[in-house]
């Protein structure tokens, strides 16, 4: 329970400190969280709204949060899950193959075209010494320029011209087999089976660090890389696989949004989503499985922003500088122990990332 | 204890009567405790103008906790200190320069990049004034020049710091002190780093400088040196205070049973080595440092099973490069090793500790432990991806565990559980932890770099007794030390490494302190001596 | 005793500390080709040149901000955030009191202020660098997209010709007819090299950055200094955010900086940590953006805008994978001070 107060205590203070915002533009701020609430867990059809949202959010924080466990810090979530999202929407519409193959290949396609980057970054950061803060970010505007080309009207080679009377720069819809399905839809929009699939992965990550050879591999490097190499583990190999999997975790991200959210690629329609993964990641303290119920915060704020908006006139911007604020006080437990007074608060003062800036 | 008397007469009845001078320095009942230790116990300590102070003790007793009490780098927790009989509140080292005092550090405070000139006027720049402080470069290089003319301590102002050997290094920093006025100077360890000779250059350094009313203050663990130029010494054991005496009428044995507490062995225990074939055998061996110069020249050395070999050698001389280019964590640019019958030059660091080679490496925080990680996961850093510690991929905890509990009743690492994450152990008791871990495993050959580096007694003999163990059981065991205690009392061969290259293998009973040392500084290589 | 009197030690002149000039000759080379291979009019080749002036101003500042960071010791990945704020702030103080000197006072104090928050984070909280830095970034976009609103403009930057010098056939158009941030920030270069090389402030920054506890011992205060100068880089990200609007003439929030506070690390690291060094990566990396502006313009080869666009990104990654290990970052980068 200890491990908890840390986060918790950082969520409520960003909270009050959005409010203060709120408060200061003249907004009722009590009026803007409670519509948050209704619109986040109000019903089922908000849960699974809320779920949805959630979805692309824990793959987002599970790529930041194992690629801290080596050490790294994938900046890149962005471009690597839109590339993840167009791909994934190419072999939807493009092919016709029944669900049970469609659906799968589509997903692992988005991941592996995201991995291909994050192949690139690790890479770049094992034998050229290219740290990888700067070359995810360079590859964000990459991704993005690549995607919006491959759908850009008038000439992308994945533009949608059949239906398309305004012209708008997107993929055609994906075929109905590459869909992921939804639960317990009767009247309501049930539950998305796309999160079923990140709350997999997130074990998945969390039995491949805890239980197995090579997530101890992965967690010394990140530990010690002096060690690392002493106790012959190859870092170059090890800084590569994890860039990897890292990516196809936001690419598969984007993969599922396509598939069982948006239906077809837009660009721009998913901005932002990696980077909610670094507060999530670092809400979560890096533990694969924390980032669910990190990623379900946020994806609820995000979920009832619309409500927020219509019922107490806030804009959902507001949400990006609540988040700034999370990040900021749960990488500052100091801070909070101050502000709180809450004085058997962690010592733990966040991943330390910076050592490994310039030359290794 | 010591009575509490007035400095005026507190400890002249130890010192050399004829000599004394006035009090510097007087320190009073100073209290420093850190969680969960009490690093100095009420320590009360007296320094005289033109004296040399010794302050000896074990690694981990509180003497450079002291001195840093007084420098003004922590601040006591209680306790008074008086200068020049006057109490001053010394806050940060700012002041403890104002007031006359110099130190210097164990570990160098110079800045690498710049230069000799640039680093002793750093915090008391000369500059031609204005508002920019544009600096005055030839007149602090020309006022350096004076100075070391003056102390006999040659340097080249205009020298980048990083490029300079680490004696040339110690000067700068006892310049930086004296460029400042210092008339009290502390040592913290200043010997750890030197040859031999230039050890002996610094004692007499020492001696010049007390004679011009210099007060040193003298940090060592180290018998030889205390007795050949303290006048006095302080002895501290666990924090504590536990004797002053006159170093005139001392004798090594009696300080090292005031240092530790009990009578010590100064003596290594081993019986007949009995050598048999050849398992290290290196080559023409070549490789770089990390900077890219290369710091092992054509190399060769052989370690027979049954034998220790001992590395003697001043810092730098390219022992690292040789320990990592056998274990494979460095390339070697030429040469071959081969361990037992396989060429295993250029292998990778996994390949090599496969074949039977442990490792013990020189910087322990470094590359031997994971601080974050538990005791049972330091124990299987090499063999954590192999039956029993694995099947397949998935690791066996459980397995793991057991061996953990094993090793650390085994080898008396003392800690409250395995799951203790190693980062909270002493020094004694991490290098106790790499040792059985490396030692446990089937070997050919034990690479053991600086086994002993700020380790206490009680662990020294402990891992002194099972490298001699693994001899005896004939294995092969290349020792490479700063110390030439170490090097005399393990070894039953002797190698001199000296830039890069092994300059004389001897016998350990055909070889002397002086002869090693000598050729440790170059004397034989060069065809004058380089102190000379 | 010896002296140690081996020429590797001391220092004279070496042939590698002209290796900045390296950068703008490669510079001209790949210009050379591409415009013959594009087969540019002179005016159109001028027009790349002027372009990769003003385009090289916030990268060079943005630059300066990393080099006073890390030479103290401080890694600072916020520097687009910084810009952001900054341009932000400048905009609108300066459309609300339509006047530009308010709007220079308002990135410069805010510049300072987010200078303020990277030392407070890093300094006495001990965050990490790097996540300090990113929270900065979050909150910089969070903020500006919050506060945003449209449809202010504010008096543009006057145009600052060199009497004379702008005369200068083809050069002159070239170099000497810009706006003050172009003129400032080769002049802030030229300050913090002398700065770093000559002055008291320079050889403590250095100490701080290199090795803390020496000059700690030394009675040189670490905290104050890094403080002092991460508040100064603060400043100095505010004329980074004021040349961009220069050049933009208005804030957006969707694609102010785009990047160029991470472009401007990899101009520091090419740059090897020295102010002239950043100001031939600067001309280098504005000149490809400059390139990406023109042939977007010009329309002349067969390129879709896209691809085009990833130029200067590209570039920055293909720049810091050749440089490989090759610079040398300040040796204490990252790490908190702590006395033992």
């Amino acid at each position: 329970m200890r491990a908890l107060q840390g986060p918790v205590l950082a969520i409520a203070l960003a909270l009050v400190f959005g409010a203060v915002l709120i408060a200061i533009d003249g907004k009722n701020p009590i009026e803007a969280y409670g519509a948050i609430l209704s619109g986040s867990l109000g019903g089922i059809d908000q849960i699974g709204r809320t779920l949805e949202k959630a979805t692309p959010l824990v793959l987002a924080g599970l790529a930041v949060a194992f690629a801290f466990k080596a050490g790294l810090f994938n900046i890149g979530g962005q471009g690597q899950l839109v590339l993840g999202a167009a791909f994934a929407a190419w072999i939807g519409y493009r092919f016709s193959l029944p669900g049970i193959v469609h659906i799968p290949l589509a997903l692992i396609v988005g991941g592996l075209a995201a991995s291909i980057l994050g192949i690139l970054v690790g890479a770049l950061k094992a034998y050229r010494g290219t740290h990888e803060v700067i070359t995810t970010i360079m590859f964000n505007f990459i991704a993005s320029n690549l995607t919006t080309y491959l759908v850009a009207f008038p000439d992308g080679p994945w533009f949608e011209v059949e239906g398309n009377a305004s012209n708008i720069s997107r993929t055609p819809p994906i075929q109905p087999s590459a869909e992921i399905p939804r639960l317990l839809a009767g009247d309501s929009s049930g539950i998305p089976l796309g999160f079923l699939v990140a709350v997999f992965a997130a074990i998945v990550i969390w039995w491949l660090l805890a239980k197995t050879t090579f997530g101890f591999e992965v967690v010394t490097v990140g530990a010690n890389r002096h060690a690392a190499v002493y106790a012959g583990i190859s870092v170059k190999r090890i800084t590569v696989i994890t860039m990897a999997i890292s990516a196809f975790l936001a690419g598969l991200g984007g993969a599922i949004e396509t598939q069982g959210v948006v239906g077809r690629f837009i660009p721009g329609d998913n901005s932002g989503l990696g980077f909610d993964g670094i507060t999530i990641a670092l809400l979560a303290k890096s533990n694969p499985i924390a980032v669910i119920p990190a990623a379900l915060l946020i994806g609820a704020l995000q979920a009832g922003a619309t409500q927020m908006q219509s019922r107490a006139g806030v804009s959902p911007d507001i949400l990006n500088l609540v988040q700034a604020f999370i990040l900021f006080f749960v990488a500052a437990p100091m801070v909070v122990r101050w502000i709180t007074r809450v004085r058997s608060l962690e010592e733990d003062s966040g991943p330390q990332l910076s050592s490994s800036w310039g030359a290794a | 204890m010591e009575p509490a008397a007035t400095p005026a007469t507190g400890r002249f009845a130890d010192g050399p009567s004829d000599e004394i001078g006035p009090i510097l320095l007087e320190a009073r009942g100073i209290t420093k405790r850190f969680p969960g230790v009490v690093a100095n116990d009420s320590i009360d300590l007296t320094l005289h103008k033109g004296e040399i102070l010794g302050l000896l003790g074990e690694n981990g007793a509180g003497k450079s906790t002291l001195v840093k009490q007084l420098f003004g780098i922590y601040t006591p927790d209680e306790g008074e200190v008086f200068l020049r009989g006057q109490p001053l509140p010394i806050n940060n080292p700012g002041d403890a320069i104002e007031h006359g005092m110099g130190m210097v550090h164990q570990h160098f405070q110079l800045v690498g990049p710049l230069t000799v000139a640039e680093n002793i006027m750093l915090g008391a720049e000369k500059t031609g004034g204005g508002i920019f402080g544009v600096l005055a470069g030839r007149r602090a290089a020309d006022e350096v020049r004076e100075l070391s003319e003056r102390f006999g301590l040659d340097v080249d102002p205009t020298a980048v710091v990083e490029d300079l050997p680490v004696g040339v290094q110690q000067r700068v920093e006892i310049l930086k002190a004296l460029y400042r006025g210092a008339e009290i100077l502390i040592l913290d360890e200043p010997t750890a780093v030197l040859t031999p000779q230039e050890t002996d250059e610094l004692l007499q350094v020492m001696r010049d400088l007390a004679a011009s009313g210099v007060g040193i203050i003298f940090i060592t663990h180290k018998l030889r040196e205390i007795l050949a130029v303290t006048d006095r010494v302080v002895v501290l054991r666990g924090g504590k205070w536990v004797g002053t005496t006159a170093t005139a009428g001392s004798t090594q044995e009696s300080l090292a049973e005031l240092m530790v507490g009990r009578a010590v062995v100064l003596r290594v225990e081993k019986g007949e080595a009995h050598p048999g074939d050849v398992i290290l055998d290196v080559k023409g061996l070549r490789a770089d440092d990390d900077r890219g110069q290369q710091a092992v020249k054509a190399l060769d050395l052989s370690v027979r099973g049954g034998e220790i070999v001992g590395v003697a050698g001043v810092e730098g001389n390219g022992q690292r490069e040789l320990v990592e280019a056998i274990t494979g964590l460095r390339k070697a640019t030429g040469g071959t090793i081969t361990i037992g019958d396989d060429d295993t030059t250029n292998w990778s660091p996994r390949h090599i500790s496969e074949l039977g080679v442990a490792h013990v490496p020189a910087d322990r925080e470094k590359d031997g432990v994971v601080g974050g990680f538990s005791i049972a996961d330091n124990l299987v850093l090499n063999t954590y991806f192999k039956p029993p510690f694995a099947k397949g991929i998935v690791r066996q905890f459980d397995v793991i565990d057991a061996q953990a509990e094993d090793l650390i009743e085994k080898f008396d690492v003392k800690t409250p559980s395995i799951k203790t994450p190693s980062s909270s152990l002493s020094g004694g008791n991490k290098q106790k932890l790499i040792v059985a871990r490396e030692l446990t495993a089937i070997n050919k050959l034990i690479v053991a770099a600086q086994p002993t580096r700020g380790v206490d007694v009680g662990s020294i003999e402990f891992i002194h007794s099972q490298l001699i163990a693994q001899r005896d059981a004939g294995h092969a065991v290349l020792l490479v030390s700063a110390e030439l205690d170490e090097i005399f009392g393990l070894s039953d061969r002797i190698a001199v490494i000296y830039e890069g290259r092994i300059v004389a293998n001897l016998p350990v009973e055909d070889a002397t302190r002086e002869q090693v040392g000598l050729l440790m500084a170059g004397a034989g290589v060069h065809d004058e001596p380089v102190n000379a | 005793m010896t002296t140690i009197a081996n020429p590797s030690n001391t220092r004279s002149f070496d042939i590698r500390s002209l290796g900045f000039l390296l950068v703008p000759l490669i510079g001209v080379a790949i210009t050379l080709a591409l415009h013959a291979y594009f087969g540019w009019t002179s005016q159109q080749q001028q027009a790349v040149y002027a372009g990769t002036m003003r385009g090289s101003a916030p990268l060079l500042f943005g630059a300066l901000v990393g080099i006073i960071g890390e030479k103290s010791g401080i890694v600072n990945i916020g520097i687009e955030g910084q810009m952001t704020l900054t341009g932000f702030a400048a905009f609108f103080a300066a459309a609300a009191s339509g006047s530009l000197l308010v709007g220079v006072a308002a990135a410069l104090s805010v510049g300072m202020m987010t200078g303020l928050f990277m030392g407070w984070s890093t300094i006495t909280i001990k965050m990490d660098h790097i996540i300090a830095g990113t929270v900065l970034n979050v909150f910089a976009g969070g903020f500006t997209n919050y506060y945003y609103a449209q449809g202010k403009t504010m008096p543009s930057f006057p145009s600052w010709p060199i009497p004379v010098l702008e005369d200068i056939p083809w050069a002159g158009k070239i170099l000497f007819q810009h706006g003050p941030m172009v003129y400032f920030a080769v002049i802030g270069a030229a300050l913090l090299h002398f700065g770093l090389n000559y002055t008291r402030w320079g050889l403590r920054t250095k100490a701080i950055g290199e090795h803390p506890s020496a000059a700690d011992t030394v009675g040189i205060s670490v905290t104050k200094l890094r403080y002092r100068n991460i508040t100064i880089a603060g400043g100095v990200a505010g004329l980074a955010g004021l040349s961009i609007l220069q050049s933009a003439s208005s804030f957006s929030n969707t694609g102010f900086s785009s990047g160029r506070g991470f472009i401007a690390l990899a101009v520091m690291l090419f740059g090897r940590y020295r102010p002239f060094g950043a100001l031939g990566a600067a001309l280098l990396f504005g000149y490809f953006s400059a390139l990406q502006s023109q042939l977007q313009l010009f329309d002349t080869i067969d390129i879709p805008s896209e691809f085009i666009g990833m130029i200067p990104y590209a570039f920055t990654i293909i720049v810091l994978a050749a440089l490989g290990y090759a610079a040398r970052s300040p040796a204490a980068l990252g790490q908190p001070f702590e006395k033992d």
